[in-house]
């Protein structure tokens, strides 16, 4: 296990040090997009709404913009850069030309991009700090859980990627499936407003869940349910990760 | 007598097919310690799928495979952390420094930080990249490059190196520079695998040739053996426009061969002086008499029809 550790992190620090050389750009962005989604929508549509589920309406959004966030960080890693690393640079041809296998590159990435899916969500938790919020030990809660969010969406965006033969194919991905995972999972209003249908699809879809999770740790309450939420991102991840192991085996080494 | 040195590698009935097509087709072959040994065939012959199954980047379909020992591609993580791996094309880190790609992909072979930071400063000397050790890659030229991807192989002191096609794409200078330090490293002791299309680079490197073709090895000995054994010794060619009028008027006599590629004529064979002399009353003519070398062998093994793709 030590051994694979080892393997894993490898891949990890080499996608951390090329982060840190642009970490300046990548931070400011990280922290500026959702920043100003937040005050726009929070403050200016918040005016209209007041309260939703008994907090301010900026107060229910920032829950949602934090797991969004989480969530396409680590789909933009997954798609665009991690496919840049294995088909433009060739980075994962030097990676198996060493002691490592698919599995470790395929988990070192996914790893990654669990991290980077708590640097992003975690400034925006900052944010929330910042503007009062969000307060509490509780909220702290949150990075293990966007940390697994990442894994989830990573995994599931290299599923994805593994079939990809240029960059223009991940406009199918975001448009039909980022997009409305967003719009259709609790972000920007409550579920109670979705047709019954729909609401029982998203929650069976990762994002749903990881906002149920997000939205009352965030608010420094506890809830058991949590627990249970927790299951559908976990087993996406699960799933997900085997299927990509199993397509870059086939890509890779055939 | 001296025992014989250790086989590194060890091919035996080696096969690979995608669907019907037999890339590489029942080839054995072995390789011992120290030798520099080049693979060589046209584009298609299979040489680099050959290398490919070596490091374990894709099962063969059957027959044996052993690699230091180690069965491949079985225990193929075992042997990598053991040889060096130079690609065809460079796939070095473009967001690092010269020394920061050193030292991540020594990393990748689960090398202490004691150990990657004692090894750079000698990799370093070796291509000669001493002062651009803090050089971005896209700030170093195609041969500081290649010499860097050589030295990172090296990272590991590896008892195998193998390069696929090492200095394709280089200037004549920068080939030079690249042979000698290859040459360099097996002076040290290592075993080389090479793949190329250059046959004065495998002359001049190789101490023994793989040659292949349609995924068979068609020849497998020493560069001069294999130049003695199937070709004549002395080669003719012959262009210009007076090329047909010549021919007419000097028939072939004795033991020539002839052969004709787009508007030139080889002839082959040991004496071909009196041809030789023939030529000087014919001005529009050109030609050159030369020692056989690998590249007519070559050609005359595998065929002289293009082969693209």
């Amino acid at each position: 296990m030590v051994d694979r550790l080892w393997r894993w992190l490898a891949v990890w620090r080499r996608n951390a040090l090329v982060w840190r050389k642009s970490a300046k750009t990548a931070l400011l962005g990280g922290f500026a997009e959702p920043v100003f989604y937040l005050m726009a929508l929070g403050y200016g549509l918040g005016s209209f709404i007041g309260q939703v589920q008994g907090v301010s309406y900026i107060g229910f959004l920032t829950a949602g913009i934090l797991s969004t966030s989480a969530m396409n960080s680590a789909t933009f890693e997954g798609l665009y850069l991690a496919y840049t690393r294995m088909e433009v640079l060739k980075t994962w041809d030097a990676m198996l030309a060493a002691p490592l296998s698919v599995a470790d590159v395929v988990i070192g990435e996914v790893l990654w991009m669990g991290t980077k899916s708590v640097i992003s969500a975690g400034l925006i938790l900052l944010v929330a700090w910042c503007f009062g919020l969000s307060h509490g030990w509780l909220s702290l809660a949150v990075v293990p859980v966007v940390f697994l969010a990442g894994l989830c969406f990573g995994s599931m965006a290299l599923v994805f990627m593994s079939f990809a033969r240029s960059y223009d194919f991940f406009v199918y991905y975001i448009s039909l499936g980022i997009t409305p995972l967003v719009l259709l999972s609790g972000v920007f209003f409550p579920l109670e407003a979705l047709p019954e249908p729909v609401r029982l699809i998203t929650s069976w879809l990762p994002l749903q869940p990881v906002v149920q999770i997000v939205r009352p740790l965030v608010a420094d309450t506890w809830d058991w349910g949590i627990l249970k939420l927790l299951a559908v991102p976990t087993g996406y991840a699960a799933v997900a990760l085997a299927i990509a192991i199993r397509r870059f085996n086939r890509r890779l080494m055939h | 007598m001296s025992t014989p040195s250790p086989t590194i590698v060890s091919a035996v009935r080696l096969r690979k097919s995608y669907g019907s097509q037999r890339v590489v087709d029942d080839i054995s072959f072995s390789i011992r310690r120290g030798e520099f040994c080049g693979m060589l065939g046209p584009n298609g012959a299979g040489k680099t799928t050959t290398l490919r199954m070596l490091v374990g980047s894709t099962p063969s379909s059957s027959g044996e495979l052993t690699v230091l020992g180690r069965r491949i591609p079985a225990e193929a993580r075992a042997m990598r952390a053991r040889i060096g791996v130079v690609p065809q094309a460079d796939n070095l880190d473009p967001d690092f420094t010269v020394v920061e790609n050193l030292r991540v992909y020594g990393r990748y072979f689960g090398l202490g930080r004691r150990a990657i930071e004692d090894r750079i400063p000698e990799l370093l000397k070796l291509a000669a990249l001493e002062d651009k050790a803090g050089f971005r890659i896209n700030q170093l030229s195609g041969g500081m490059k290649r010499r860097l991807s050589i030295a990172r192989a090296l990272i590991n002191r590896p008892e195998l190196l193998i390069l696929d096609e090492p200095t394709t794409g280089l200037d004549p200078q920068i080939r030079q520079n690249i042979w000698h330090l290859l040459r360099q490293l097996q002076q040290e002791g290592l075993t080389l695998i090479l793949t190329t299309h250059y046959m004065d680079e495998a002359e001049r490197l190789c101490g023994r040739i793989i040659l292949m073709d349609h995924g068979r090895i068609l020849a497998d000995q020493t560069p001069q053996s294999l130049v003695r054994d199937h070709i004549e010794p002395h080669v003719l060619e012959v262009h210009g426009e007076a090329v047909n009028a010549w021919r007419a008027a000097h028939p072939l006599t004795g033991p020539i061969r002839c052969e004709r590629l787009a508007d030139t004529w080889y002839y082959y064979g040991a004496d071909l002086e009196a041809m030789v002399k023939s030529l000087d009353a014919w001005s529009g003519l050109r030609y050159s008499y030369r020692p056989a070398n690998l590249e007519d062998v070559f050609l005359k093994l595998t065929g002289r029809e293009l082969r693209d793709g």
